[in-house]
């Protein structure tokens, strides 16, 4: 439990900064972090239940999902919200890790990372697709519905 | 107009240039229907073409998505009274044309950076002008503002950021708490370096390969003088200030929006960052192991 709670200060922290590093919107940082560290959590506890590939995946769709309504919310671009959210589930460790294993003539294993994490960026890259879809269609559904939908 | 044909290009030119700037232009008269008052006035017109420009522009170079800048242009030209407006833009460049009758315009863009604030200042201005709230002159004084506006954090809180952000990333990825100022160090400096060489030297790619590269060298030193204890931690966590991440998002949704040169271009930009960042750490490790 005291391991969750680290990992989502941390989370929050690291991406509210992020906000700061691409310059965001002073009263949106709280918000990017907060994106930030739902994705995170979600990738967490995925990873630890299934595996890296579909935890990286749902915690995109997340993000993505949860950028697009807040982008509607404070009528700002969604990206100020997504981009926080992203940057932790990108492969850094594995793409280095693969790296040092170039470098150490080990190539079947830095084949191996590399692999794996060309498999996380792509889940990544499907994640954020799915979650446009899922915004287009939530637009599409009339008003009426989808209030009944959210009250429930 | 059969003196027109016989005219070479050059003075075909000329004279289209002369006809921007001087002479009423004479459009057909469905188009002058269609742009409604403002469209029929040449000077009007030409106004509210370097509006869109300038909103494009900022938006562009402040790492607005493709398909945002394109749209956000269109709209403002409609809700100005050209409803008619093309805009093709790629990473380095827009291209505005508002009927046939006029030139296209091009817009360079040769320096990109992330600045989310302007990027969401803009689109509150077209919003406004799609509202009725800004006239023409408004929008231009307000876009021109937002152009010339510093970034909201200075360059030390950003350092501080991607410090703090390095240490939490090392703690994210499993690293201990002792290790959490060393990342701190290696972070804070490294984004410093990526800034000061990117001064110093304006390709972006080698101040990403040197500041890994510094990056790499610190976590070394740091694990020899017994601070620290996760090497391999304290570079992950290091690093990813540097990890083209708003490159990777915008190059996706770019790709899903139909923009297939800028989505394929952005990917690029974003590989060829990853790889300088790898290069940097490689030549560490081929270094000292």
């Amino acid at each position: 439990m005291l391991h969750f709670i680290e990992q989502a200060l941390t989370s929050f922290v690291a991406s509210a900064a992020f906000g700061i590093i691409f310059n965001a919107p002073r009263r949106m940082l709280l918000h990017g972090g907060f994106v930030g560290m739902i994705g995170w959590i979600i990738y967490i506890v995925l990873e630890y239940a299934a595996d890296a590939v579909p935890a990286t995946l749902a915690a995109t769709i997340a993000v993505g999902v949860i950028s697009q309504i807040f982008s509607r919310m404070f009528r700002a671009p969604v990206i100020i919200f997504s981009v926080a959210g992203i940057i932790p589930l990108v492969p850094g460790g594995l793409a280095y890790n693969a790296m040092r294993s170039f470098v150490q003539n080990d190539y079947s294993a830095a084949m191996e990372m590399a692999a794996k994490a060309l498999m996380l960026s792509g889940a990544i890259a499907v994640g954020l697709v799915l979650s446009e879809v899922l915004n287009q269609m939530i637009r599409r559904i009339p008003a009426s519905i989808r209030t009944k939908s959210s009250s429930k | 107009m059969i003196q027109w044909c016989r005219t070479t290009p050059i003075s075909l030119m000329k004279r289209s240039l002369i006809r921007l700037e001087y002479i009423r232009h004479d459009s057909s008269p469905v188009s002058q229907v269609e742009t409604g008052m403002i469209g029929s006035n040449p000077t009007e017109q030409s106004r509210v073409i370097a509006i869109c420009l300038l909103a494009g522009k900022i938006m562009l170079q402040s790492g607005g998505e493709t398909y945002r800048v394109e749209d956000t242009m269109k709209r403002m030209a409609a809700a100005l009274g050209l409803p008619h407006s093309h805009s093709y833009v790629v990473p380095t460049g827009i291209f505005f044309s508002v009927d046939a009758t006029e030139p296209a315009k091009l817009i360079r863009i040769s320096e990109r950076t992330t600045d989310l604030d302007k990027v969401s200042e803009v689109n509150a201005v077209s919003r406004r002008i799609g509202q009725g709230e800004l006239s023409a002159q408004e929008a231009h004084d307000l876009l021109v503002q937002i152009e010339g506006k510093p970034s909201s954090y200075s360059t030390a809180v950003q350092l501080m950021a991607a410090a703090l952000s390095s240490g939490c990333f090392t703690i994210m990825f499993g690293g201990g708490w002792s290790d959490f100022l060393p990342a701190l160090i290696c972070g804070g400096i490294g984004y410093a370096a990526v800034i000061a060489f990117h001064r110093l030297v304006r390709v972006k790619f080698f101040a990403e390969l040197t500041a890994s590269f510094v990056i790499g060298i610190l976590a070394f030193l740091l694990i020899y003088m017994g601070v620290g204890h996760e090497r391999d931690k304290i570079i992950i966590g290091s690093v990813m200030p540097l990890v083209p991440g708003l490159l990777i998002t915008n190059a996706v949704r770019d790709l899903m929006a139909g923009h297939l040169v800028s989505g394929l271009s952005k990917g690029a930009e974003a590989f060829l960052t990853a790889f300088a960042i790898g290069t940097g750490i490689a030549v560490v490790f081929s270094l000292f192991m």
